[in-house]
């Protein structure tokens, strides 16, 4: 069956000269069906069974944790505002099919602009398409907040995949980590898109507005609602309004304003570790992000003195800021930090990017640590902003080769001491 | 020494649990509301570093003070606070490893392959055909002169080519027989100075040497004169050594951890008297000294022409591949700095040297390893470098004709065709599987075992596990993406990927101070088998090395 297919699929090869568009296309999903027939020449016989294709999928299935996770919580948090089903498990199937309606297209645009840029430069420059996008083209959705305007996204994706990748290279040769480079994009070109408080809940005009109605669409009404009352399941009802008092804050927000206190006021411990709270969608649960961080970590892909680097470096502050204790944020306790806001995301997914991050074993100890201390600052003292890995993780891209050069300055100078 | 950074470290970090362990209780239960349990805490936790650091400074005092009182007695007394036996990375020796010459290095890669060969000889197959190969020499002109006239015949030992360059280093027949011809490569070079070899060989009588009288320099001559001179090496740059140049040190490893590779314990059995005179002749013509690098990796004891061997300095390795390169050993015993010229010899050519003096004839026989999964039995045949690939291999049957026939082991080795002849270093044949395959998504779900550093296969939690691999590559070339995978494989105090950007980027000095010197093909032929971007590791490092040499 596997030669039919093959032999099937080799008919409709392009010519490469004439069309090399089709043929870059052709290309990527013969080697996605099949892994090529190269033999070794030159060099070593034999090589391992690893490649860069395997070592970026394994990081996308650990991402479809956060994806499910996301999809739900878009739905629960959406009736949360409305004070429906405030159970976690209550309406299910409503929870679940609005958070999938509301991440379907923005996980369609991400990965169609994305890969569209990256085949046209594939075909461009007549190499194979590289899988880099595989995992950039995951991350970008889990990091946006869930009411992101499409056409900001696309804008976004484009503008991080052309200046912070193509521009350098492609694959392997990009300075900053192109999935952040999105989301600052967003942050700085669309600052209203991306702060504030009534962003990160789904479905209303404008969560700010008292007894802003919810936005159901044709979708809602009449797709689902049909199937639902069909199976006799409860439906969407356009009525809905926002809960009155109901703010959409964050716990980062909140604890900025009012430290620890604040936060615990409108969510409970429980909530925030288990990640039934709003935020960007996929960076709420901490419990699959830290199995997907060891289990990342255990198998090698994902640097684990980056990840334990930036854990002690985040301690550290954390304890410094403690420490100080200038304004209510400052005193929330450092171990309450490990879990709130998107550290564990960006600790698991973000700052262990092998391309941006330091390539030394010290330097990467170096990397992670300045990462959790420059975080923690931003975090804690940015008055405008109360997170801090976006901008921590790709400050330090930018000095990673810095650092790098440092230790390895420092074996060469023991070389040339002794020569 | 490496275990005793370990120990050091291992205390270090223990001393941080430890206050980590203090201070951790009194924070969490000091909660939101003081500062001062943690002030105080963390005031503990100084006091404990710092009396640990005291007594750690005290304790390494101590030792140092009583191994200087110590010094030339035969006692050892262990004056250090810590018992030794507390010691994580440190190994129970065999007696025979002294402790003060033993490196563990703890980074490398073992590719556990199916078709090890047996301690065993076959019935030595007839092989009539040789060949020496000029392309096995690095920095040779690629046209040598040729000496005898075609169809004349030649002595085992005589005179066949040599370099225009340098025209007194001669290489010399394997076999007696007839000069049959050349065969020529690309732009006329010259690959195979073909040999059709007597029923019985003749050897050409080589001069007596006495190594008590002569002087340096007749010894050198009379290497270069009978064919001994090329089987030396010299790094860097893995060329034959300049003559005018005295070598600070000459390094042999005397075991091999490259994947199915020959058992030199089995392969130089008897051979005592020609390896010591090879020994003794060496130590002659550098002005430091021979060193002997042996296996600690405890699981067999070295043969007796090793561990009985005089007149050298032995220090033991232990560790997974590539452990026994001996290029890793110069940079533990002591590395090569800019400027310096190391030789380096694989135990069969001290042998060969050996018996130019002892035998008096120029004699390369030794056992070849015939390995891989692709044929049985794989076990040990008696022969010499240059024999035919088709006639050393006549006796067995491959289980598929979609083979590679490489001379060598699978990271280093050269392919042969069936026309081929043996490599001039080797001592080795492995026959594997051709991997012009396609794999359905093999990229996600492969449909064979196979080696691999990754732990996305389940392989490493099965260490015994055999491995059937074949030549596929398994990928697609990309640019550098993983990193820290290198650095694992090799045990040296390199960064081989830093130093591949180096290369890449023409960046002469960043290259030198990153240790191109120590660098060679064989040892980062493991960082290229575990390259997940599949780049050819090999061939760019022998690129650059060409250009720093000329």
């Amino acid at each position: 069956m596997k030669d039919k297919l093959l032999d099937t699929i080799n008919k409709f090869e392009p010519d490469k000269k004439s069309s090399p568009f089709l043929w870059t296309l052709y290309d990527g999903i013969h080697t996605f069906l099949f892994a090529p027939n190269h033999v070794t020449k030159d060099g070593v016989h034999i090589r391992d069974n690893m490649d860069l294709k395997r070592t970026m999928v394994h990081v996308v299935l650990l991402l479809q944790l956060c994806y499910l996770f996301g999809t739900y919580n878009i739905g629960h948090q959406h009736f949360l505002a409305i004070g429906e089903y405030t159970g976690f498990l209550e309406g299910f199937h409503l929870k679940f099919l609005y958070g999938f309606w509301q991440l379907l297209p923005i996980f369609i645009v991400a990965h169609v602009v994305g890969l569209a840029i990256e085949f046209y430069y594939a075909a461009k420059k007549g190499h194979s398409i590289e899988e880099g996008f595989l995992v950039s083209g995951a991350l970008i959705p889990l990091i946006m907040p869930p009411d992101i305007p499409l056409w900001i996204l696309g804008l976004s994706v484009a503008f991080a995949v052309i200046i912070g990748k193509e521009a350098f290279g492609g694959t392997g040769m990009n300075i900053w980590n192109v999935a952040l480079l999105s989301r600052v994009f967003v942050f700085f070109a669309y600052p209203t898109e991306i702060s504030g408080d009534g962003v990160w809940i789904s479905g209303f005009e404008n969560l700010e507005l008292p007894n802003s109605p919810v936005e159901y669409g044709w979708v809602h009404l009449t797709l689902f609602n049909g199937i639902f009352d069909y199976f006799g399941l409860a439906t969407f009802d356009p009525g809905w309004y926002v809960m009155d008092g109901f703010t959409g804050a964050t716990p980062l927000s909140l604890g900025f304003q009012g430290g620890w206190e604040a936060i615990t006021e409108v969510y409970t411990q429980t909530a925030m570790i288990w990640g039934t709270i709003p935020g960007s969608i996929g960076e709420t649960s901490k419990p699959l992000i830290i199995i997907a961080a060891v289990f990342l970590a255990a198998i090698g892909i994902a640097s684990w003195r980056i990840m334990a680097g930036m854990l002690i470096g985040a301690i550290f502050t954390g304890l410094l800021l403690n420490l100080w204790g200038a304004t209510p944020f400052m005193t929330v306790p450092w171990y309450h930090h490990l879990y709130l806001g998107s550290f564990l995301f960006a600790l698991a997914f973000m700052a262990t990017d092998p391309v941006t991050a330091a390539s030394t074993e010290r330097g990467k100890w170096i990397y992670g640590f300045l990462i959790g201390f420059f975080g923690m600052i931003v975090r804690v003292i940015n008055p405008a902003y109360p997170e801090g890995w976006m901008l921590a993780i790709l400050l330090m891209n930018t000095f990673s080769p810095l650092i790098d050069h440092l230790v390895l300055r420092k074996n060469m100078q023991k070389r040339l001491a002794s020569a | 020494m490496e275990f005793k950074n370990n120990r050091l470290r291992l205390r270090g970090v223990s001393l941080f649990l430890l206050s980590l362990f203090v201070v951790f209780p009194n924070v969490i239960l000091a909660g939101n509301d003081s500062g001062l349990d943690l002030v105080t805490s963390l005031i503990i936790a100084t006091v404990i570093i710092v009396f640990g650091a005291v007594i750690f400074v005290a304790d390494n005092l101590l030792q140092l003070e009583s191994k200087r009182q110590m010094e030339g007695k035969d006692i050892k007394i262990d004056a250090s606070l810590f018992p030794k036996d507390f010691k994580v990375s440190s190994d129970k020796l065999p007696t025979y490893i002294p402790r003060d010459r033993y490196f563990h290095l703890n980074r490398g890669f073992d590719i556990n392959l199916e078709g090890k060969p047996e301690n065993k000889i076959l019935e030595t197959p007839n092989v009539s055909n040789y060949s020496v190969l000029p392309t096995d020499f690095y920095g040779l002109a690629p046209i040598p002169k040729l000496v005898p006239d075609e169809g004349s015949s030649v002595l085992a030992g005589e005179e066949l080519f040599f370099d225009k360059r340098s025209p007194e280093i001669k290489f010399v027949a394997p076999v007696s027989g007839e000069f049959v011809g050349i065969k020529r490569g690309p732009k006329r070079a010259i690959h195979e100075v073909n040999l059709l070899a007597d029923k019985e060989i003749k050897y050409k009588e080589l001069p007596a040497v006495d190594l008590e009288t002569a002087s340096r320099e007749d010894l050198v001559n009379f290497l270069k004169k009978y064919g001994g001179w090329v089987h030396l090496r010299q790094r860097p740059f893995d060329t034959i050594p300049d003559p005018e140049e005295v070598p600070r040190d000459v390094f042999i490893s005397t075991f091999d951890t490259a994947p199915l590779a020959p058992n030199l314990n089995f392969t130089v059995k008897g051979e005592s008297a020609a390896f010591q005179a090879g020994l003794n002749l060496l130590n002659k013509l550098t002005e430091g000294s021979v060193h002997l690098g042996l296996d600690g990796r405890g699981e067999e004891m070295p043969s007796e022409v090793f561990l009985n061997a005089e007149n050298v300095e032995k220090y033991w390795f232990k560790g997974q591949h590539p452990a026994g390169n001996v290029g890793v050993q110069i940079h533990h015993i002591k590395p090569i700095k800019k400027g310096d010229v190391v030789w380096y010899l694989h135990p069969h050519d001290v042998i060969v040297l050996g018996r130019m003096l002892t035998e008096r004839r120029y004699n390369t026989e030794r056992l070849f390893a015939l390995t891989g999964a692709e044929f049985k039995p794989n076990a040990y045949v008696k022969t010499r470098p240059g024999a035919s690939v088709k006639e050393v291999l006549s006796g067995v049957e491959f289980r598929d004709d979609n083979v590679r026939i490489v001379s060598g082991d699978v990271l280093t080795g050269d392919k042969k065709e069936r026309d081929g002849f043996l490599g001039f270093f080797d001592d080795q044949v492995t026959v594997l599987l051709e991997g012009n395959y396609y794999e359905m998504f093999g990229w996600l779900l492969p449909q064979a075992v196979r080696p691999s550093l990754s732990k996305t296969f389940p392989g490493f939690l099965f260490p015994d596990l055999e491995y059937t691999a074949d030549t596929n590559t398994h990928g697609e070339p990309r640019a550098f993406v993983v990193t820290g995978q290198y650095e694992a494989v090799l045990p040296m105090d390199i960064y081989p990927q830093h130093l591949m950007k180096a290369i890449m980027t023409n960046d002469f000095e960043r290259m030198e101070g990153l240790g191109i010197y120590e660098m060679s093909e064989e040892d980062i032929a493991i960082c290229e088998f575990v390259c997940t971007s599949k780049m050819p590791l090999q061939k760019i490092l022998r690129e650059v090395l060409d250009i720093v040499n000329e």
